[in-house]
């Protein structure tokens, strides 16, 4: 029995979109400043791209707050748990029409694979990007700028870290759009993520449980 | 709910869009608008020498003005002997050397060489008069040439070859009425024809600079704020401020577009923190050499041939020699975009006498000394001169030939065209051993490009460094710059890794579209 339930919160939502914008604006500037095209021009790329990178700052210190405030962030502790069955659905049941080894809850809204995923985006990708980014910015001049104690004599591995991380999350971006795809049907999970509902299996023990939580 | 966040994410792109435009607008009053404000009051002289009885007498030689002169300026003589347009020489440190007294009388450069030998035809760019083949006049203050520089008629001129004397058929009264503060045509006469022409040496100073127009020098623009040489080459007692690399070696009494313009005058804060690396005249000096070419190339190897015995010369469509008997083949070139070295304000020389190392390699004359790790150091535009000159191939040093004489028979090559006994006599006055072997050695010298400063809206921009394609700076490798370097492999494994992923993608979604229609064919059939 499935019934509508309320997944995904509005400022989870408000957060996910503008992250998206924002870093596919950064993506795209980027990889201009890197050299790979031109479209803004370099002067006016540099400039977007600090803009966007303040604004996408700016958003994560509101995100942490959200998920520490409301809990969301245990979602996101990874488990080895029916990883295996995951692994297995993605390259056999899925063609088969198996159902998704991992029941979706709404205290359960990630299966193994994209916890595993989603925590290394949030713990190493992401913090790379911004640590290295915020360095790209305010160390441009080493020899005479403030941070001066940690003695990096070369924008060279800041902006190849920066370079990585961004790969990274292209290679990520690309996946993730697809796997959007494989819900219960081709748009199931855009839809969630857009109106925050999703049909999902009633689950006893849960209600009981947020139920208790209010 | 589509609608909304599509809303959202146009609203947050045009706020980017908006805080980028309108951040970089102000409208306070300028540093430029002040220095305007400062330029545009024109000198005034607070005498007029027309009036003075003294300079009424006829006078019938140069010196005799300069005698008068001092009567009057009684100290200033003594000012001009103390300073380095008169010695032709100063002390200097240099590192590993020590100090040492260094300037034209024992600097070689790889024009004509030297001066030694040639005094009394390079004299007609010394501050006095009657400088003999031994470089004497540098004792007597009445052979102190005050007109060269404070004439203010444009009708003085040097006498060539007559060690540094006017010619005769001047009228000394009237110029000696009509003095004043140096103008741009004063300094021109020598600094605009450094090298035996019109542009030769620096390629940012030439004829175009004694009335140029705002495109040649935004400065100097005789339309426009008309700057003197002086109102930058600042002077105090004869001293002049400002100086010029081929010669000299310290970090000190320099001229720096910051002492006028601070070093953060952009209104966008990322060309203001460029400042701290980049010279200003790196971007702002785009092209040098605008109006007349420059010699970017000497080859001394060619000089001294001859038809039917008689030195000839060519010429290109431009009017430039491209070959002289005297002095061989040349390479010239205009609106030339700069080579770019890290400088820190100091420089070592090749010295008379100096041992060349390596012979095989091109001989720098004047390095300019600097890198990216040094803090002191930063990129400036330069003009490279790269010539093949003679050189003594068993005491490796440069050889100072005897270039000039009044007469034939004495050596001098621009008379004999005879390398070995213009070698031997040059190197005699220069007290150098001479091996009586001559061979030709690349060299190059650096001239830092300071003038022919663009408009801004002509300035270089970001992406012509800032690009991976032909980047101004492709040269200069001991640091990373955004846009022009990345590296190899993180691009390789990158790009594969995308390339790679969008594949699995098509593969798996491929995969899943087929397996759907035979699930679904094969419900039908069991119906």
């Amino acid at each position: 029995m499935t019934k509508k339930v309320y997944v995904y919160k509005s400022f989870e939502r408000f957060w996910h979109w503008m992250q998206a914008i924002l870093i596919i604006f950064l993506g795209f500037t980027g990889f201009e400043i890197h050299g790979s095209y031109s479209f803004f021009g370099f002067e006016e790329a540099v400039m977007y791209h600090n803009i966007a990178a303040y604004l996408f700052i700016i958003l994560i210190v509101f995100a942490i707050f959200w998920h520490f405030t409301t809990g969301e962030w245990k979602q996101y502790i990874p488990t080895y748990k029916n990883i295996v069955a995951q692994v297995h659905y993605y390259f056999s049941g899925i063609f088969k029409n198996a159902p998704h080894p991992t029941k979706k809850t709404v205290l359960r809204k990630l299966n193994p694979m994209q916890k595993l995923t989603y925590f290394g985006l949030k713990i190493l990708v992401i913090p790379l990007s911004v640590t290295s980014g915020l360095l790209y910015m305010l160390y441009r001049y080493p020899q005479r700028h403030e941070i001066k104690f940690l003695n990096i004599d070369s924008l060279e591995i800041i902006a190849i870290v920066h370079t990585v991380a961004a790969f990274f999350l292209v290679s990520f971006l690309i996946v993730h759009l697809y796997l959007i795809t494989t819900g219960e049907t081709i748009t199931t999970n855009l839809k969630a993520m857009l109106t925050g509902y999703e049909e999902l299996e009633h689950d006893d023990a849960e209600v009981l449980k947020l139920k208790e939580n209010k | 709910m589509k609608k909304i966040i599509g809303s959202i994410g146009v609203l947050v792109l045009v706020i980017i869009v908006a805080i980028g435009t309108l951040t970089t607008k102000s409208s306070e009053e300028t540093i430029l608008d002040k220095l305007k404000n400062k330029y545009s009051e024109k000198h005034i002289a607070s005498v007029d020498h027309s009036k003075f009885a003294e300079l009424q007498k006829k006078f019938n030689s140069p010196r005799e003005v300069t005698a008068e002169c001092i009567t009057c300026h009684n100290k200033r003589h003594e000012e001009v002997m103390h300073s380095n347009h008169w010695n032709w020489e100063r002390e200097e440190y240099i590192e590993g050397r020590g100090i040492v007294s260094i300037g034209k009388k024992n600097i070689m450069n790889n024009f004509c060489i030297g001066t030694q030998g040639n005094e009394k035809s390079c004299a007609k760019c010394h501050i006095g008069y009657g400088m003999d083949e031994k470089g004497k006049s540098f004792t007597d203050a009445n052979n102190i040439d005050c007109l060269v520089c404070h004439d203010n008629t444009e009708t003085y001129a040097k006498a060539p070859n007559q060690g540094g004397a006017p010619l005769e058929t001047l009228d000394f009264n009237k110029i000696a009425q009509n003095v004043g503060k140096p103008e741009r045509t004063n300094c021109g006469v020598c600094h605009f024809f450094g090298g035996g022409g019109d542009n030769v040496k620096h390629g940012d100073l030439s004829s175009d600079m004694f009335y140029p127009n705002r495109d040649i020098d935004v400065h100097m623009d005789a339309d426009g704020m008309d700057l003197q040489c002086v109102e930058c080459h600042a002077t105090n007692q004869h001293t002049i401020a400002g100086k010029m690399y081929s010669l000299s070696s310290m970090n000190h009494n320099r001229v720096f577009c910051e002492d006028c313009h601070t070093s953060t005058p952009h209104e966008k804060e990322i060309l203001n923190e460029h400042t701290l690396k980049v010279a200003c005249q790196t971007c702002h000096i785009p092209t040098y050499a605008k109006g007349k070419s420059t010699k970017m190339a000497w080859d001394w190897s060619t000089a001294g041939k001859l038809k039917n015995g008689e030195p000839y010369h060519e010429e290109d469509s431009l009017g430039n020699h491209t070959y002289l008997s005297i002095k061989g083949s040349f390479k010239w070139e205009n609106n030339v975009k700069p080579e770019y070295q890290w400088f820190n304000g100091t420089a070592s020389h090749y010295l008379e006498g100096d041992k060349i190392e390596d012979t095989t390699k091109s001989l720098v004359m004047n390095e300019l000394h600097g890198s990216y790790s040094d803090s002191e150091s930063k990129i400036i535009p330069v003009k490279v001169h790269r010539a093949i000159q003679p050189f003594d191939p068993e005491n490796k040093i440069l050889i100072q030939p005897k270039l000039y004489s009044d007469n034939k028979g004495e050596g001098a090559f621009w008379q004999d065209f005879n390398w070995e006994t213009a070698s031997i006599e040059g190197m005699k006055d220069s007290e150098l051993p001479f091996s009586g072997k001559i061979s030709f050695i690349k060299t190059e010298m650096n001239w830092p490009v300071n003038h022919q400063v663009s408009p801004a809206e002509n300035s270089v921009q970001c992406a012509e460094c800032h690009t991976r394609e032909n980047s101004r700076l492709a040269e200069l490798k001991d640091f990373y710059m955004p846009g022009r370097d990345y590296s190899k492999i993180v691009d390789y494994i990158g790009i594969w890794n995308i390339i790679l992923s969008l594949v699995g993608i098509a593969l798996h979604g491929s995969l899943r579209f087929y397996a759907a229609r035979k699930l679904k064919n094969g419900v039908h059939k069991n119906d």
